[in-house]
């Protein structure tokens, strides 16, 4: 009963308002420049018959995930270097923070010529837009790791290797791990620009392709594939880290509701266990 | 019972023997022409091994920083620290430090069970014998029972516990302690004062203590160095205290000494 009522007010009421204030619009307007949620959804269905659609959003989300994944795996370690040797952050720090500011869309063309039209110009584009997302978080986490967990470990006979793989790395986790999930929205970024210059497929061919027909609805359906996605992969990413990652304090979660839920579920299990014990040896 | 711990401190080999000669520390880089600006100044101290030794002085001392050289954690500027024969230049698993702060030295992310034998795992014991010694130390600071769950799940106290398990499980010859009740509360502090004598008395440690206080210092120590307001910080006198273990602050032996150590810094 509770829980109908939270997926209620979470999800179903906020949503019916946007469609009830979308309608409204629509209605107030030309068809042809704003489409209602009844048009768009009538677009989504001509664009399903033939299958298009799923395509479309299976070859962007192949490319954004995969861009992001080796993006992703290439940052953390230069991240960890960085973070860890003065040396090395010293002399990359100047052209890491100026290559970032520019964005990955202005590397389409360039891209192109270099990797060619397929898919290795667009994957490459997105490790683009994840890599320094990544390597500065990653960086912000090794740097913030306190000193004394390092002494610790050290005068507990710990090598240096052991302490970047026992001590940093577990502690930077929370960090690499918000890293990754900022590295991911702007991997959606990424895509859709390239798919837009150069792309037979995908969501944003789809977007860019339905202006030579005119179909403002089309462009509705690919905008809202693109929250879904995005809402999806973000959504699946939190539980996991959450999963996976909890004992490394990843906790963050994307629904305020959801977070004020939390602790009544954490109660339990240390409830069980004799709470009582806690404040009694000291 | 306690003549006895005091008795095995004086019979113990020289090899937990601590000497420190000469020692000063400076941070800044020295300019030319120009004195170099000193935290600690022209230290000379011998610990003997299994002795329970404090450090006894005001905040910004220098007291800390003594305890990091000898924990090899930061380098001097001048002069000797050596444990036994061996100069002390770089941490060592013989010597273990107990930080003021255990949320900032334990690991949040492995339980208390894990943060015990990590020092264990560093150094690939094998399992069974890491399962071993970390009942042994869990149960000797009195945590049984709380193997499994995280130091977030734990009060100060009960943090502090852990640190001290985790140290002792590498087994070494020389606990330093850095303030390590300085962040509890007066009646969990007063606990662990308790236990941790218990727990040298157990364990026959070499015990540098670091602390401001003149109560915790007389209800632990059998041995005080006083340390003068820095910069150029120096062990200014000693104190031995004899007084036998338990020891209880309405004690009028201890009242007096208070008073006397008191009078030292009212000048």
């Amino acid at each position: 009963m509770n829980r109908w009522k939270y997926w209620l007010l979470h999800g179903v009421l906020p949503w019916l308002g946007v469609l009830a204030v979308w309608q409204l619009v629509a209605l107030a307007s030309d068809p042809q420049f704003f489409p209602s949620p009844y048009l768009t959804l009538k677009g989504a269905i001509e664009l399903s018959e033939d299958g298009s659609l799923f395509t479309y959003i299976g070859y962007s989300f192949a490319r954004v995930l995969s861009g992001w994944l080796l993006g992703s795996l290439i940052a953390v370690p230069i991240g960890l270097v960085m973070g860890r040797f003065k040396f090395i952050r010293a002399i990359t720090d100047p052209i890491l923070n100026f290559i970032r500011f520019i964005p990955a869309l202005a590397f389409v063309t360039l891209f192109m010529l270099w990797f060619g039209i397929g898919e290795e110009s667009k994957v490459i584009l997105i490790m683009y837009g994840t890599i320094f997302t990544v390597i500065m978080n990653t960086m912000t986490g090794v740097l913030s790791v306190e000193e004394d967990k390092i002494r610790s470990a050290r005068s507990m006979g710990a090598s240096e290797w052991q302490i970047m793989l026992h001590v940093i790395v577990p502690a930077t986790v929370p960090y690499i791990f918000t890293g990754v999930r900022i590295a991911m929205s702007m991997s959606y970024l990424a895509i859709l620009g390239a798919e837009m210059v150069a792309a037979n497929e995908g969501v944003g061919f789809l977007i860019w392709n339905a202006r030579l027909y005119f179909k403002t609805d089309w462009i509705f359906v690919g905008l809202f594939a693109l929250g879904i996605m995005g809402f999806t992969t973000d959504r699946l990413l939190g539980y996991v880290g959450r999963k996976l990652l909890g004992r490394y304090g990843v906790v963050h979660s994307g629904a305020a509701g959801q977070r004020a839920r939390k602790p009544r579920k954490a109660m339990q299990p240390t409830n069980a266990t004799g709470g009582n014990s806690y404040g009694k040896v000291g | 019972m306690n003549s006895n711990a005091n008795a095995n401190a004086n019979a113990l080999p020289q090899s937990g023997t601590i000497r420190i000669e000469n020692l000063r520390k400076s941070f800044a880089a020295a300019h030319p022409g120009h004195e170099p600006h000193y935290i600690i100044k022209d230290i000379n101290l011998t610990i003997r091994g299994g002795e329970f030794f404090i450090l006894l002085g005001p905040s910004g001392c220098g007291k800390s920083t003594l305890l990091n050289i000898v924990a090899g954690f930061i380098g001097k500027t001048e002069g000797k620290v050596a444990l036994g024969e061996k100069e002390i230049v770089r941490p060592g698993s013989e010597r273990a430090m107990v930080f003021q702060q255990a949320d900032s030295s334990l690991f949040p992310w492995l339980t208390v069970r894990e943060n015990v034998e990590f020092g264990l795992r560093m150094r690939k014991v094998p399992k069974a014998e890491r399962r071993r010694t970390s009942d042994h130390y869990i149960r000797l600071v009195g945590l049984a029972g709380h193997e499994d769950k995280f130091p977030k799940e734990l009060s100060g106290g009960m943090k502090q516990r852990v640190q001290l398990a985790r140290v002792l499980s590498n087994d070494p010859a020389i606990l330093l302690m850095d303030e390590p009740f300085g962040a509890l509360d007066a009646m969990t502090r007063r606990t662990m004062q308790k236990e941790l004598i218990r727990i040298w008395q157990e364990t026959n440690k070499t015990v540098i203590f670091v602390t401001h206080d003149i109560q915790e210092a007389l209800l632990l120590g059998q041995r005080i160095g006083i340390m003068s307001v820095g910069p150029s910080s120096q062990i200014t006198d000693l104190y031995d205290n004899p007084l036998p273990y338990p020891r209880n602050v309405t004690e009028p032996k201890l009242i007096e000494l208070l008073d006397t150590i008191q009078s030292h810094f009212d000048e």
